[in-house]
This record gives structure tokens, C-alpha cells and sequence, in this order.
């Protein structure tokens, strides 16, 4: 029996056991996990069957098929970025089994602990600092723009600890228990007047060394495994001709013929166009590249989908004229629930402005499709070599 | 058969790799240079090759038709490789337009024989078919009898072609001949282009003989046909050129040094480099579902067509005009190939359909049909 076969088979099963339409969400997200259909290139017993990863496209199709969730949408930061990172750098099966089960089922929701308010595209300068302290680290500093912290278990965490080398050589990498003494989060009022992320202080925290990832000062390049694969979930389109943002402007485009000109209708084109384009780039990338991890080709699906957000929800705003200045009203900074996705027009207008500078800022992302695509050289850098305590900040 | 869409066999990376072979060979720079200021602007002796010895000029045409009976994804594979190189020769006139006529048309004598020739390399031809925007346009020829009258402007490749294919009108609506260009009644006119690799010729039929190839039946099926396999071609043609340009660029803005540094590590240059990269991955993605919608029929080929043709064009144009950007000074002297691709991006973007022709199709195909059920909502002012 072929991989794809004995995949489908796995599948069938779960979904004939377990009817997603009847059991409660984590059960049969479990029972995936458990029939090692949650990653499937991950080794047998932690949620995969060590197989190639362009098939995971077979368990999905019959798991999803059959009315399964999209797991990423419910644990995004947790099947999106803390699995992959802890099945390469985790210490130990018992710790990668002690995580992987319920963040797969979704009872264990994970958040990113990476940007400060001092450092966002530099992200190698940042300042959380965490001390040793017998077989724990003693964690001190302020992580910002964190997506789910209030709701979270456990958060990826990337800290300095050592300041007396170059900035990339000074980090170490921590899974950090978000329900832990000495960890306080706060809502962060963003523009839409939402509080969709957190600000995240700590104060004297405490992390077991098991809980570190990879080597002490190490830290930079297991944060690399994580990006890589956030940009990719970032990245990812749909697969119908159509669907998305751009179904969007074009519902709305046709239910308002008084206001449709040929300059708009053009512009609208243009979009539709490119959305396309990218749809299929997509397609082609999934087609070709099945078997590899992560690489740079994601961050053209992110680069290329956030300023397609922005022009889109942009031109939808133009198509309104008058009609899309009005908004839903400012609430008090309430937490973004699940229904605020299905906000009105003009609240995602203003949401699109964060996609061109979260999980990698457009002129990052430009940046890493010169150098590592393109093999361009970096630009100079002046805190090149330099001690990280001794860069300036500001 | 064609594999799954985007998914390349192993036998297609090794047709790759002997035209592109066969290109650094034959159609190296300075060739190229030589073979587009000779007349006919390519060598013949060499055109015999690629069909008779690598076999690239009929990819898709079956077995039975002297082909090798492969698909138009191989046919594309090819073409990429030589509109990398701009490869000399009546690629457009032949293998986009002529040969995907006679393969949709029925077999006869004349088309078979025709089309073996073709395919072989010891013949060539060009299509004189007038189109709008990739589809066919006002026909101006006539037919009484087998007697052809009338003038096809601007044909691609027809000055040094041996078969011109024509559509002409007659009794019962537009027909397809193929007319022999050293016949009497045939007068062509060589024109100078913008692009010497890519010469044209207006053609002026006076009752000259020509042989059907497809009758009024079936002629609007065949042209539509071939207008949308030369489409998808040109825009695997665009691929290529944009690939070349790209990798040449890149290669520049590592070894080109100012102010102590290589410019390639100024975000300036960085970032309009990598725009270039997503335009022509863009360009690749529906150059070749165009490719397999035409070999499959997994989509409505007008509109993939004009998707890739839309994406292709604008993509190619942009990459050439930075690429004389980006090289600055050198790159805006004869001396430098960039001009060679230059025109050949302006003179593309034109043939079968401008981006904005192609962009109005998809205009009238996708949004003059949407509808406005399930539409986002709209924040009225009412506070929720």
C-alpha cells in the first residue's frame, strides 16, 4: 500500500469514528493526532507517520472533506509555528509528547513572544532578558503585538542571555507557561478600536531549563523555523479561483451598479488579476515543492497577500465614496472575538494596514526575496559585530 | 498525457537542458546579433535542426501527423528555452500559429503533407490571419473558386516563408487556406521592426491559389484554436525572455560596484529586483495554467489565456524596462544586449493582445458577470 493510500485509509477511519459533525472539536482532532494525521511528516507517536509532507494534502481533503475544522484557524500560532519549532528543537519525546497532543487538540492555544516596543523588524536587538537560576532562567522585559496571549497556555518565547556578544549570538529560545507567576497580560487598543493583541510583561518569571529550545544562544536561528513557517500560513492562499479578499470587492462592486465607473472597474480588474496570479503561484509552489519545508518562495505569498489586502479593502473604500466613511462605532477597546472577523468593510480597511507590517514588515519581506532568493548582498550594517549592550537604542 | 498542473516529468528537465544546449550553441549573443541583421534573419540550415535533429518544433503534434505525440506542456517546456535566448527563426509564424491550425483542423492532403514539413523544419510559414486582441479580427481577403484577393497587413514571419496559411471570406463565411508564397498573385513586402529578431511582411493576395485547409465549418474553431495555443506560447516565450533578463540583472547588481559597494545591496535596486521576481513567478504561474488549460481542459482557455497574456506582457515589459534601469548607462548602448529584449518585450506585449486588451476580456468574462449575493457587509453608521 502506497503512503497516500495507507493515509486515506487512516483518514476514512478517523472520520467514520469519529464523525466531525457530531463530536465535540478536540475529540476529533485528537483522534487525528492520535492516527498521526495532524503533521504527517512528523515521526509516528507525535501526531505524524513520518511521511512526505506534500501529503498531508490527502488527510486534510478527507479530514476537512468530511467537515473536520481547519485546525490552523483554531490554534494558529500553535499549528502554525510552535509545532514545527518543537518537533525540531524540543528537548526530549516526553516534553514534544507532553505538547504536541493538546496543542493539536486545540485545549492548549500557543502565542508568539517575539516583538518589543524597541525591537520589530530588528528583531535580534530585543531586551527580554532571562537569567539562570539553578536549572531555571528568571525571565525580566516586555513582549508586544502578541495575538491570543489572554486566551493562551504556553508562548514561544525568544530572549537575550547574553549581552556582551553580537546581538543574533546573544538570544536563546523558551517555551514559557503563560499561566506562570510573574507573567501579567494587557490588551492592546489597536486602530480599528479593537484589542485583538496583547501586550505581555514579565516580572521575575520563571522557565525550567527542559523548557528551552535548542542550544543557550542559539536562540536566532530556531526563531528562523518559526518565521519560516509563519510566513508560509501567512502566505497561504485560497485555492478557488476567486474566493478570498478579492470575493470580496467583487460582491460589493456588483451590488452597487449606480456607483460602478470604467476607471474603477479597471482598477477592480487589475486586482482580480493579481490575486490570480498569486492563486496560482500558490498552486504551483504547493505542486512543486510538496516535499520541502518552509522556504523563502513563502514570503512572496505573504508579501504579495498583504499589499493585495491593502488595495483591495483600499479600492473597496473608493467604490463606496461617501457611504464607506460611516463605521460601526468605536467600542471600548473590547477583546476581538471570533464574529469581529465577519466585521464590516470599513473595519477592514483599517485592519489591512497591519498586513503590510505583522509577521514580517513589506520591506523586510523585500529584503529576504533579494537575498535569499535572489542571492543579493546584505545591506551594510552599523551595529555589525558590535556587542549588543553596546548598539544604541532609541 | 499530461501530468498534474505545474507538476514537470523527468523527460521534460532533460528537454530543457538539450534546447537549451542546442540554444547556447546556436544562438549565443553574438549569433543572434549576426542571424537578425541577415536575410531572412535566421539560418535556415540551423531551423532544420531544431525540427528534423532535436525534434522541438511539433511537440504536440500526434504521431500520426509526423509528430512526436507528446503535449503542449512540452511544446512550451521548449519554448521557454528559446525565447530565453531569443532564438532566431519563425517560432511565432510557425510553431505558436501555424502548426496548432493544422493539428485542430481535419486531415486532407493539404494539410498533411503541410504539416509534416513543418514539423520537420524543411519548410516554414506564417499565419496570416488578422486578430483582435488574440481573437480573429476582420478578415479582408476574399475567395472565388480557390482564387484569393486581398491584403493581410503586418504578418509575423511571412517574408521568408515558404506556406502562408490565410484566412479568407467566401460564400460561406471565413475559411483557412494555405497558399504557396512563391505562387503568382503573391507580393509580400518585408517591414523594418522595432524588434530585428522578429521580422514582418504585408502580404497582398491577387487571385492567388490556395488550398483549403479548413472549410467555413470549421475554420472559426481552428483559428480560435490556434490564436489561443500561439497566446499561451507567446506567454511561455515571455517566461523565458523575463527569466534571462532577471538572472542577468541580479548577476549585475552583485559585481557592479559604486560608492565601495555592489549596488544589489542598496534596497533601492534590492527591492525593485524582487518586484521582478513575484511579476515573473506570476507570469510563469499562468503562462502555464494556460499551458494546461489548453492540454487538459481543467479551465475555460479564453479566459486562462488572457489571464496569462494580461499577467505575461505586463510582467516581461516591466522586467526589460528595469533591467536597462538597473545597468544604467551600458545598459542603454547597442553594445549591451538589454535593447535585444527591450524590443522584444514592446513588440510581445503587442502580438495577440495587449495586457489591457487581454485585461479587458477578463473584465467582461469575470466581473460583467459577478454577482452581488453574500456581499460583505457595510457599516451604515448604526452603532452595533
Amino acid at each position: 500500500m502506497s503512503d497516500s493510500e495507507r493515509i486515506a485509509d487512516l483518514a476514512n477511519t478517523v472520520v467514520a469514528d469519529h464523525d466531525p459533525k457530531s463530536v465535540p472539536i478536540p475529540e476529533f482532532l485528537g483522534a487525528c493526532y492520535d492516527a498521526g494525521l495532524s503533521w504527517v511528516h512528523f515521526p509516528e507517536g507525535q501526531g505524524g507517520l513520518g511521511v512526505s509532507r506534500g501529503l498531508q494534502a490527502v488527510a486534510d481533503n478527507i479530514l476537512q472533506g468530511a467537515g473536520g475544522p481547519v485546525p490552523l484557524g483554531l490554534n494558529p500560532m500553535g499549528y502554525g509555528m510552535a509545532a514545527p519549532t518543537i518537533r525540531e528543537h524540543a528537548q526530549g519525546d516526553d516534553v514534544k509528547k507532553q505538547w504536541l497532543r493538546p496543542l493539536a487538540t486545540t485545549e492548549d492555544l500557543w502565542c508568539q513572544l517575539f516583538s518589543e516596543p524597541g525591537a520589530g523588524s530588528d528583531l535580534a536587538g530585543l531586551a527580554t532578558t532571562a537569567v539562570p537560576d539553578g536549572d531555571e532562567w528568571v525571565v525580566n522585559g516586555q513582549k508586544v503585538w502578541t495575538s491570543l496571549a489572554h486566551r493562551a497556555r504556553w508562548g514561544l518565547l525568544l530572549a537575550r542571555t547574553n549581552p556582551d556578544v553580537p546581538k543574533h549570538k546573544g538570544l536563546t529560545y523558551f517555551v514559557i507557561d503563560m499561566h506562570g507567576a510573574g507573567v501579567e497580560t494587557r490588551p492592546l487598543r489597536q486602530m480599528t478600536g479593537q484589542a485583538e493583541f496583547n501586550e505581555v510583561y514579565f516580572t521575575d518569571a520563571r522557565i525550567p531549563d527542559k523548557h528551552r529550545l535548542g542550544d543557550i544562544g542559539n536562540g536566532w536561528n530556531v526563531a528562523m523555523t518559526t518565521l519560516m513557517n509563519e510566513r508560509t500560513a501567512l502566505g497561504g492562499s485560497a485555492s478557488r479561483r476567486g474566493a478570498g479578499t478579492i470575493s470580496e470587492a467583487v460582491t460589493l462592486w456588483a451590488s452597487r451598479p449606480a456607483r460602478q465607473t470604467p476607471v474603477l472597474r479597471d482598477r477592480l480588474t487589475q486586482l482580480w488579476l493579481r490575486s490570480e496570479a498569486q492563486r496560482l503561484t500558490s498552486e504551483r509552489s504547493r505542486a512543486s515543492a510538496g516535499i520541502g519545508g518552509p522556504g523563502p518562495e513563502g514570503s512572496i505569498g505573504k508579501l504579495v497577500g498583504a499589499e493585495l489586502n491593502q488595495h483591495i479593502y483600499q479600492f473597496c473604500m473608493d467604490f463606496l465614496g461617501p457611504e464607506g466613511i460611516l463605521y460601526h462605532g468605536y467600542d471600548s477597546g473590547g477583546r476581538i472575538g471570533e464574529r469581529d472577523w465577519q466585521g464590516p468593510i470599513q473595519q477592514r480597511f483599517l485592519r489591512s494596514r497591519a498586513n503590510t507590517i505583522e509577521g514580517g514588515t513589506s520591506e523586510v519581506m523585500r529584503n529576504i526575496l533579494g537575498e535569499r532568493i535572489l542571492g543579493l548582498p546584505g545591506d551594510l550594517r552599523a551595529d555589525s559585530g558590535m556587542p549588543w549592550k553596546e548598539i544604541p537604542r532609541g | 498525457m499530461a501530468e498534474a498542473e505545474f507538476v514537470f516529468t523527468e523527460e521534460q528537465g532533460q528537454l530543457r537542458a538539450a534546447v537549451r544546449k542546442f540554444c547556447a550553441e546556436n544562438f549565443d549573443e553574438q549569433s543572434v546579433r549576426t542571424l537578425m541583421e541577415s536575410e531572412p534573419p535566421f539560418d535556415p540550415k540551423v531551423w532544420a535542426r531544431l525540427g528534423a535533429e532535436l525534434g522541438v518544433l511539433g511537440l504536440s503534434v500526434p504521431e500520426a501527423d509526423g509528430g512526436v505525440g507528446g503535449t503542449l506542456v512540452d511544446q512550451a517546456v521548449a519554448v521557454e528555452e528559446l525565447g530565453a535566448s531569443l532564438a532566431c527563426g519563425p517560432l511565432f509564424g510557425t510553431v505558436y500559429l501555424t502548426i496548432p491550425a493544422l493539428v485542430a483542423a481535419s486531415a486532407s492532403e493539404a494539410r498533411d503533407g503541410l504539416l509534416a514539413d513543418l514539423v520537420e523544419g524543411s519548410r516554414t510559414a506564417a499565419f496570416a490571419v488578422p486578430d483582435r486582441a488574440g481573437s480573429l479580427g476582420e478578415v479582408a481577403v476574399t475567395v472565388e473558386g480557390d482564387a484569393l484577393t486581398g491584403t493581410v497587413e503586418r504578418v509575423v514571419d511571412a517574408g521568408a516563408a515558404d506556406v502562408l496559411l490565410v484566412a479568407a471570406n467566401g460564400a460561406d463565411g471565413v475559411a483557412l487556406y494555405a497558399v504557396d508564397a512563391s505562387a503568382s498573385g503573391v507580393a509580400r513586402s518585408p517591414l523594418a521592426t522595432l524588434d530585428l529578431t522578429r521580422p514582418q511582411a504585408t502580404v497582398e493576395l491577387s487571385a492567388a491559389q490556395g488550398l483549403l485547409v479548413a472549410g467555413a465549418g470549421e475554420a472559426d474553431r481552428v483559428i480560435e484554436h490556434a490564436l489561443q495555443v500561439g497566446s499561451a506560447l507567446l506567454a511561455v516565450e515571455q517566461v523565458g525572455a523575463g527569466q534571462h533578463l532577471l538572472d542577468l540583472t541580479v548577476e549585475y547588481a552583485k559585481t557592479r560596484l559604486q560608492f565601495g559597494r555592489p549596488i544589489g545591496s542598496f534596497q533601492a535596486i534590492k527591492h525593485k529586483l524582487a518586484d521582478l521576481l513575484v511579476d515573473l513567478e506570476h507570469a510563469r504561474s499562468t503562462a502555464y495554467h494556460a499551458v494546461w488549460a489548453l492540454t487538459d481542459g481543467s479551465d475555460d482557455p479564453a479566459l486562462a489565456v488572457s489571464i496569462a497574456q494580461a499577467t505575461a506582457s505586463a510582467a516581461l515589459a516591466r522586467i526589460a524596462a528595469d533591467t536597462v534601469q538597473v545597468h544604467g548607462g551600458i545598459g542603454f548602448t547597442w553594445e549591451h544586449q538589454a535593447h535585444l529584449y527591450f524590443k522584444r518585450a514592446t513588440t510581445d506585449a503587442a502580438l495577440l493582445g495587449s495586457a489591457e486588451e487581454h485585461r479587458s476580456r477578463v473584465a467582461e468574462l469575470v466581473l460583467d458577470t459577478a454577482e452581488s449575493d453574500r456581499g460583505p457587509r457595510v457599516a451604515d453608521g448604526t452603532v452595533a
